[in-house]
């Protein structure tokens, strides 16, 4: 009796072994979808939840954004309300406010790129030279520590400090004879204190990543730099700055397309009556006239319009640094 | 002998290496750094000496550095407020709510995306990325909290900011760097279900990055006031860093019409309680930051992989 015994087909060579598996791992298309969600229906299942977190909370408000092009009517509802065109963007960019808004805000946003950019690295390269100890740790821990307090409480102790009364910055001041200065009510100190008070809470913060950066370089470009009789200064500039470039090129993109983006917040609390000419950004006005005045439909086209900026500015630093070195986002 | 000539050597090369330039510039970082521990301590260093001072001298502008007339008024005057108590007990409400939800949510999204045999993942991924460079804007999200029936409720402030896209990406490079594929076959082949792997070997795995992960929702949500500002109407709901914009910036404190005497105590006290308030409210974060500080390093540089 002979049986027949099914031959197996000769095992595959190795190449296309590992071919098939790999085709096995992620089919792209339907079939492969398909094949994925019977394999892993739970974990699908788990992300429908964050998924409709995010439908809900990201994707309908840019969807309801088309109330910038309507005549908002509570009663009719986002849809049912009239279009109007681009009428609310001519009515705003014709607004004497326009320019005032555009200008504050864009000065205020590369103020503060242009001081909390090159200070980060600053504090991270002094650091840097320090190699261990007591000192090193504790200028660290403090630098970095107000990065934790609340916007709230930062903008209260600035214009505490900075109080014509009780202040020590104006008791420092009539020390050497000066007269009490003002600060908050006067416009034209608005933007320094702004960004200051910025610098002050976040370049701790920010000099983490650069001395995260600085500690992956690669100690035998150092030695080689000391043999060849390069200085502290001189390895600074030729082995620390190229070394950390890449991580610079990334958050000065990151902060530029974040500039019309300026945070709300702290404007908002910096803001008095009197320092209101220059105060004023683009987005402490959306929430006006939005929430305060419930012209819905005009403060949309406004907030629009800064996001629209916002992400050109983005894609456009972003190709200008990739262009000039070689890193951006998504290279 | 001759080791001894070598050693001696040796040691003027080092010298010579750390040439006098050299220790003028290490000076020069040195004066440099406590520069800057000096411009960052010393604003809060007076603040806390005004908390501890007397009410007419934080008044008077006497206070520097050190307490002077050492009173504990201020803090009487702020334990004694009861916004302030409701204040710090909303908060806490809202920063233990939402962290656990944020947590949760970020993981049951960044855990999938890290998978990959997952089809699909990466149109979501770009999906997720995209609400970070481009958002509908502040009315927009309004109405649909408006058209949820939040406003003015407690839910207002734990749902719509519940999810960082910042924390997605650094829980999905912690789980892709951190669980090896190895480890997701051999549970496959031993009949493991995904969920039970990601519960019994992938949430243990990573403590470290959701103790991190958690730690930033904790701190945005302790320290977040805009979103109570244009949500909350009922001050009962307010949290605490609301109270303190109330308090601190709108002076709401030293209301009222009264005689000179009276009022020039209350401004004297409204000054000093500013400073006892930023106190006790920066308190709980600042003390347990330097415990946590390393952590919240490693996750800024996990963050910081390209996702």
């Amino acid at each position: 009796m002979t049986t027949l015994t099914p031959v197996r087909p000769p095992a595959p060579d190795v190449p296309l072994g590992r071919d098939r598996r790999r085709r096995k791992r992620e089919r792209p298309g339907i079939r492969g979808l398909r094949r994925s969600l019977r394999r892993h229906w739970t974990l699908y299942l788990l992300m429908v939840l964050p998924l409709i977190w995010f439908a809900v909370f990201k994707y309908i408000p840019m969807s309801n954004a088309v109330i910038a092009f309507k005549n908002y009517n509570v009663v009719r509802g986002i849809w049912g309300s009239d279009w109007i065109g681009t009428r609310n963007f001519e009515l705003f960019f014709a607004n004497p406010v326009f320019w005032t808004l555009v200008k504050n805000t864009f000065l205020l946003s590369f103020y503060t790129v242009l001081a909390s950019f090159p200070i980060a690295i600053i504090l991270a390269l002094a650091l840097n030279e320090i190699r261990v100890g007591l000192f090193k740790k504790t200028v660290q821990l403090v630098t970095y520590a107000p990065y934790f307090i609340s916007t709230v409480v930062v903008v209260s102790m600035t214009i505490l400090v900075l109080s014509p009364r009780l202040g020590i910055v104006n008791e420092g001041l009539g020390f050497f004879g000066i007269p009490a200065i003002d600060f908050l009510g006067n416009p034209d100190y608005f933007r320094h204190i702004y960004v200051w008070s910025e610098v002050w809470q976040t370049a701790g913060y920010s000099a983490v990543i650069y001395l995260a950066a600085l500690a992956g370089i690669d100690p035998a470009l150092h030695e080689a730099a000391k043999v060849d009789g390069a200085g502290r200064l001189r390895r600074i500039w030729h082995v620390d700055l190229p070394g950390i470039m890449p991580t610079a090129v990334i958050i000065l993109v990151l902060a530029v397309g974040n500039i019309m983006a300026i945070g709300f917040e702290k404007a908002f609390l910096f803001q008095n009556p009197l320092n209101l000419s220059q105060a004023e950004i683009i987005a402490t006005y959306v929430y006006k006239t939005g929430l305060l005045n419930a012209d819905f439909s005009m403060a949309t086209a406004v907030g629009l319009f800064n996001s629209v900026i916002n992400l050109f500015l983005l894609l456009f630093v972003n190709v200008i640094a990739k262009r000039v070195t070689g890193n951006g986002l998504w290279s | 002998m001759r080791a001894g000539v070598l050693e001696r050597r040796a040691a003027k090369a080092r010298r010579i290496q750390e040439s006098k330039t050299d220790r003028i510039f290490l000076f020069g970082v040195y004066i440099l750094l406590i520069g800057f521990l000096l411009v960052v301590l010393l604003p809060l260093l007076y603040i806390v000496a005004s908390s501890f001072s007397s009410p007419e001298a934080v008044s008077a502008g006497r206070v520097l550095f050190w307490p002077v007339d050492f009173s504990l008024r201020g803090y009487e005057a702020v334990l004694s407020n009861p916004q302030v108590i409701q204040g710090y007990g909303n908060s806490l409400f809202y920063t233990v709510v939402g962290t656990i939800v944020s947590v949760t949510l970020t993981i049951a999204i960044a855990y999938p995306m890290s998978r990959r045999t997952l089809v699909g993942r990466n149109v979501v991924m770009s999906l997720i990325l995209f609400t970070m460079l481009f958002t509908g804007g502040l009315i927009p999200t309004y109405l649909v909290v408006q058209s949820l029936g939040m406003l003015d409720t407690r839910w207002a402030l734990i749902v719509p900011q519940a999810i960082g896209v910042w924390q997605v990406i650094i829980a999905r490079t912690y789980f892709r760097t951190a669980i090896p594929e190895e480890l997701v076959e051999a549970a496959e082949l031993d009949g493991c279900g995904d969920l039970r792997f990601l519960w019994s070997v992938v949430i243990p795995l990573a403590k470290p990055m959701i103790a991190v992960v958690a730690l930033m929702y904790a701190i945005l949500q302790w320290n977040s006031y805009f979103d109570a500002l244009i949500y909350l109407k009922n001050q009962d709901l307010f949290p605490l860093q609301l109270v303190l914009r109330n308090v601190l910036i709108l002076n709401t404190y030293s209301g009222g019409a009264m005689d000179a005497s009276v009022a020039l105590q209350r401004q004297q006290l409204a000054d000093l309680l500013k400073c006892s308030l930023i106190v006790v409210s920066s308190l709980p974060v600042l003390l347990i930051y330097p415990f946590v500080a390393r952590y919240f390093t490693k996750g800024i540089l996990i963050g910081a992989v390209k996702g």
